[in-house]
């Protein structure tokens, strides 16, 4: 326990110590509100949450969707099948796939023509995305390449919960007269639920954080708070203004706390069924 | 790339002529100079005096210059072939002004710490040059008299004018004017190398729009009026072109940026750009801005921060910079001389009447003001 102890002081409890002290402290090491009341006041910093709330909720929600559908599809084949095979493992690998690599590829795909493949190809057959406002550096675009990796994620946190339901549920439903539907309805979906929204959160959170592949794609012309962040401490105009990075990421830190939190209620219940 | 912007007049040179001539305490004679406290090579006991020690320290500490910035390749690989015995050590190439602050903040007292530094000149505030130790390299004189501090605590190095990169692969015609951005033609393809109000030349590209457009160097708002026009009307184009592949796929059509970062060898694409990349320093007035030099305070390597500024204001040095199309602090000089690089010279972009180049609280205020106008 001990030594569990201690890695979780220093590499935790010790960043969490200075990024809170951090916010609430001037240079000169005195108590105060104002980079709080600052983060609060000041426009920018208001729009950034919110843009960021709406991204990741659109994106988790989208790709908990398809993640969902993709992973019951895959789980209703033979296990150890090809398809199960091929699926399992191109998650592992496509729901790490984000930052620059995964901006790039979306630009080298979607961007305008000549640049991106299948902009190009889509002109030649007469559809121009471009020209029906479609642009793969806007707040569009960036959900569209977060949601390549919120997909395989979902197929990844929910592929368990779907092969812990049980054919014998549904056998006992059946001999009971329940019809398909009914089946869905009052076992397989309560059963999921819990599952399905706990990784929903994490999904959510996992948009939250994520910053380098909006910063490559839009630059910083959508604000999202980790983009603020990244602007608060390397700017190559401004003297930086560290102390509203440390308090945007407390801030963060008590978003993603309440999710956290969420999640451990719903996983709780997740268990009661499926553990 | 990074970093970012400043002033200088050229024909200032006159002027920095009468510049005063530091003369500290000699060294004594026999006794080891501390040449973390010398503010001039003279003042430590001459220029060999200074080869020896930095030679003796055999290391120096470079951070954030990347090799196909303003030729910051050749420099230090012409230093290494005149300074064999010095092993040059670059830290974080890619790195921003901030980020070369922060690593003499937290670096101090260890080796490993940036002995010099290469900056905007918007970090010249006291709180930052605090950290940097006086110093008046030999060709001091030769530097405009408002392109330095007058103690030496920072100097201009080299700089440039806001230029128009068009990749003609995508546009029919590449603008000339600042006006011509707006056209309806240039949909989704004006941009910018980073975010406005963070990347250097973006925020310059503000600025230069602005006294484009009846603004001054005093007053910035006619650019912030200018950029959200194209914002509005779908020209501004939001991808970050900060990146070489991002430029080679045609995502920047019309990217603004430093005329000698611009290029396609300072961009690194590859050699069938050269037909099809062109860089214009747009019609009327121009908008420089210069970077600077500063040597740290808590150096490691004392002399060789010195020596290295030696080196780089030398004729060699700055004609190094004016061979990868930057403009040096010292070209006025080198040219009344006859002593600049004749070809790299004539190769410069042609810059009509007289160029705007704002003081360093100007470029500040600037971009305190242009930086809240276009939020993260």
């Amino acid at each position: 326990m001990l030594p569990f102890t201690v890695y979780v002081l220093l590499f935790l409890g010790l960043p969490l110590y200075v990024v809170v002290h951090g916010s609430l402290t001037t240079d000169s090491n005195q108590l105060t509100w104002h980079n709080f009341s600052q983060s609060f006041t000041q426009p920018q910093y208001g729009t950034a949450f919110e843009h960021s709330l709406i991204l990741s909720a659109w994106t988790a929600l989208v790709g908990a969707i398809f993640g969902t559908w993709l992973a019951a599809a895959v789980v209703a084949g033979k296990p150890g099948g090809l398809l199960r095979r091929t699926v399992s493992s191109a998650s592992g690998v496509l729901a790490y796939f984000a930052g620059v690599p995964l901006a790039f590829a979306f630009i080298a795909t979607l961007g305008r023509a000549p640049g991106g493949v299948v902009t190009g190809w889509l002109q030649d057959v007469g559809i121009d995305l471009y020209a029906h406002g479609f642009n793969i550096s806007s707040m569009f675009g960036v959900g569209l390449a977060y949601v390549y990796f919120q997909i395989p994620m979902m197929v990844i946190l929910i592929t368990p919960a779907l092969e812990g339901l049980r054919p014998q549920w549904r056998e006992a439903a059946e001999s009971l007269g329940a019809s398909r539907l009914g089946y869905l309805r009052h076992v397989a979906i309560p059963v999921m639920t819990p599952a399905f929204v706990g990784a929903l959160l994490i999904l959510f959170g996992n948009a939250f954080s994520a910053y380098a592949t909006a910063l490559a794609l839009v630059g910083q012309t959508i604000p999202l708070v980790p983009a603020e962040i990244n602007a608060a401490i390397s700017g190559n105009v401004l003297v930086s203004s560290d102390r509203i990075a440390l308090t945007l990421g407390v801030e963060m830190i008590a978003i993603v706390l309440i999710i956290m939190v969420g999640y451990g209620l719903v996983a709780r219940r997740a268990r009661r069924w499926l553990g | 790339m990074s970093k970012q912007f400043r002033r200088l007049v050229p024909g200032a040179a006159a002027a920095a002529a009468v510049a005063t001539v530091a003369l500290a305490v000699p060294a004594g004679s026999g006794a080891a100079t501390d040449w973390s406290k010398a503010t001039s090579a003279k003042a430590g006991g001459g220029f060999g005096a200074l080869v020896a020690e930095a030679k003796k320290e055999g290391a120096l500490n470079v951070i954030a210059l990347p090799h196909n910035w303003a030729n910051y390749g050749v420099e230090l690989s012409t230093f290494k072939k005149l300074y064999p015995g010095i092993k040059i050590t670059e830290i974080n190439p890619s790195g921003s002004s901030a980020d070369e602050i922060t690593a003499i903040k937290q670096g101090k007292g260890r080796s490993t710490a940036p002995d010099v530094v290469d900056v905007g000149q918007s970090f010249t505030t006291p709180d930052i040059t605090a950290l940097f130790a006086p110093y008046k390299v030999q060709t001091w004189s030769a530097i405009p008299a408002n392109a330095k501090d007058p103690k030496g605590l920072w100097f201009n190095d080299y700089g440039g004018y806001i230029s128009f990169g068009c990749d003609m692969t995508v546009l029919k015609v590449c603008p000339t004017t600042w006006a011509q951005l707006k056209d309806p033609q240039y949909k989704n393809d004006v941009s910018l190398n980073g975010a406005i109000g963070q990347a250097a030349a973006a925020t310059a590209a503000v600025y230069a729009a602005a006294v484009n457009n009846g603004g001054s160097a005093a007053n910035v708002q006619p650019g912030i009026d200018f950029f959200n026009a194209l914002k509005s009307n779908g020209n501004l184009n939001a991808t970050d072109c900060n990146s070489a592949a991002v430029v080679e796929k045609h995502q920047c059509p019309i990217l603004i940026n430093w005329d000698y970062l611009n290029t396609v060898s300072a961009w690194g694409l590859p050699a069938k750009f050269k037909n099809q990349w062109k860089v214009v320093d747009p019609k009327g007035t121009a908008f420089g801005s210069y970077y600077v030099q500063a040597i740290s305070k808590s150096a490691p390597h004392p002399a060789a921060a010195r020596l290295w500024e030696e080196f780089l204001y030398s004729t060699q040095g700055q004609n190094i910079w004016l061979q990868g199309g930057a403009r040096p602090v010292e070209l006025p000089a080198l040219v009344k001389a006859g002593k600049h690089d004749k070809k790299a010279y004539a190769a410069l972009p042609k810059v009509a009447g007289t160029p705007v180049l704002p003081t360093a609280s100007q470029s500040t205020a600037a971009g305190t003001k242009i930086a809240a106008a276009f939020p993260a």
